[in-house]
């Protein structure tokens, strides 16, 4: 096309050719007859099953730590009860973390949906342009000279073959984000297991320490409201109980 | 004309877009090079817009070359650096 120089559809476009270059000529792939055309709509199947699987575990850590927050959130009210602000105060920190997590983590499954849906759509219609060329070949060859028909072939091969390499980005691109995904869930299952869940905050892409100590002063914050909250809860319905001296009942915990 | 917005399918439009598209993508790619992402994304939305609006789905039955490749909608900025910026084509 005369004046489409852009780079960016370049690049684009000559990614694309180098991922069908990888693969055998797509009117030979597509001539192969069935067994090719299955083997490489599994491949998608296997795709879409990869981000399925994903998005299952991701599912799973955000229940269990919804969990954690209601754990959490009653500990805080048993500490503040037995009048131990300080343990009440880690289990809320603790909390903030756990709900800050959760949000990023219900932001993934959102995303995995997406691209889960995304490569469904793209599965159709590779199917839907592999069962034209199909017909359309027998066409061509009715209605052409054996060397025509070639060449309209060809062409008609080239539409299939940009589409299958649009699909195989599509699932490269699925790829690398469950891959990423996986890696960040299993830190966090980890440093779940060491019990060192309040270091999560170090988990974030591209933090230094001053993101850092912003992230925990907003915690903080927060922090003290819930507190401030759940000591005027407790305060309005229990009556004596807070005013139980500091440290007392340190044997208790 | 046919665009393929990546991921997403081919559409055909009129070639009188093609100068429009092809100046869109010029200016994304500047700003990709100047690290300007609020810019890019303007751009590049832009560019997604006006192959949406403007042109319509390509049947799936049809088989035929794109004339354009958009990356996808949701290439990050980082992605864009890693691909546009430099000499442009860089190995995978």
């Amino acid at each position: 096309m005369p004046g489409l120089g852009g780079r960016m559809s370049t690049v684009i476009k000559a990614k694309i050719s180098r991922i069908l270059d990888r693969t055998e000529d797509p009117s030979e792939t597509l001539d192969y007859g069935y067994q090719k055309q299955v083997e490489l709509l599994q491949n998608v199947k296997k795709g879409i099953a990869d981000v399925v699987t994903s998005k299952k575990r991701l599912q799973m850590q955000s229940s269990k730590l919804e969990q954690q927050v209601v754990k959490l959130d009653t500990q805080a009210r048993q500490a503040l009860s037995q009048g131990r602000e300080d343990l009440a105060r880690a289990a809320l920190e603790r909390k903030t973390v756990a709900q800050t997590e959760l949000q990023s983590l219900d932001q993934q499954v959102t995303e995995l949906e997406g691209q889960q849906e995304q490569l469904t759509e793209n599965e159709k219609k590779l199917r839907a342009k592999i069962e034209a060329f199909r017909t359309k070949k027998e066409v061509i060859k009715a209605q052409y000279s054996a060397a025509e028909a070639q060449v309209k072939i060809s062409e008609a091969a080239h539409g299939v073959g940009e589409e299958m390499a649009d699909v195989g980005l599509a699932i490269q691109r699925a790829e690398d984000k469950t891959e990423q995904m996986k890696a960040r869930a299993g830190a966090v299952e980890e440093l779940e297991a060491a019990g060192t869940f309040e270091d999560i905050t170090q988990l974030g892409p591209g933090q230094d320490d001053i993101d850092r100590e912003l992230a925990q002063l907003g915690a903080g914050a927060q922090v003290d409201d819930e507190l401030a909250k759940m000591k005027a809860e407790l305060g309005s319905g229990g009556g004596e109980s807070p005013a139980l001296e500091e440290g007392k009942k340190e044997g208790s915990a | 004309m046919i665009v393929r917005i990546s991921g997403e399918g081919q559409f055909e439009l009129p070639d009188e877009d093609a100068d429009r598209l092809n100046d869109l993508d010029n200016r994304a790619v500047a700003a990709v090079e100047e690290g300007d992402e609020r810019t890019f994304q303007e751009l590049f939305d832009e560019m997604l817009d006006l192959v949406t609006s403007d042109g319509s789905p390509l049947n799936n039955e049809e088989l035929v070359e794109s004339d354009v490749i958009l990356p996808p909608r949701d290439i990050s900025f980082a992605e864009a650096e890693g691909e546009f910026t430099g000499e442009g084509l860089i190995p995978d």
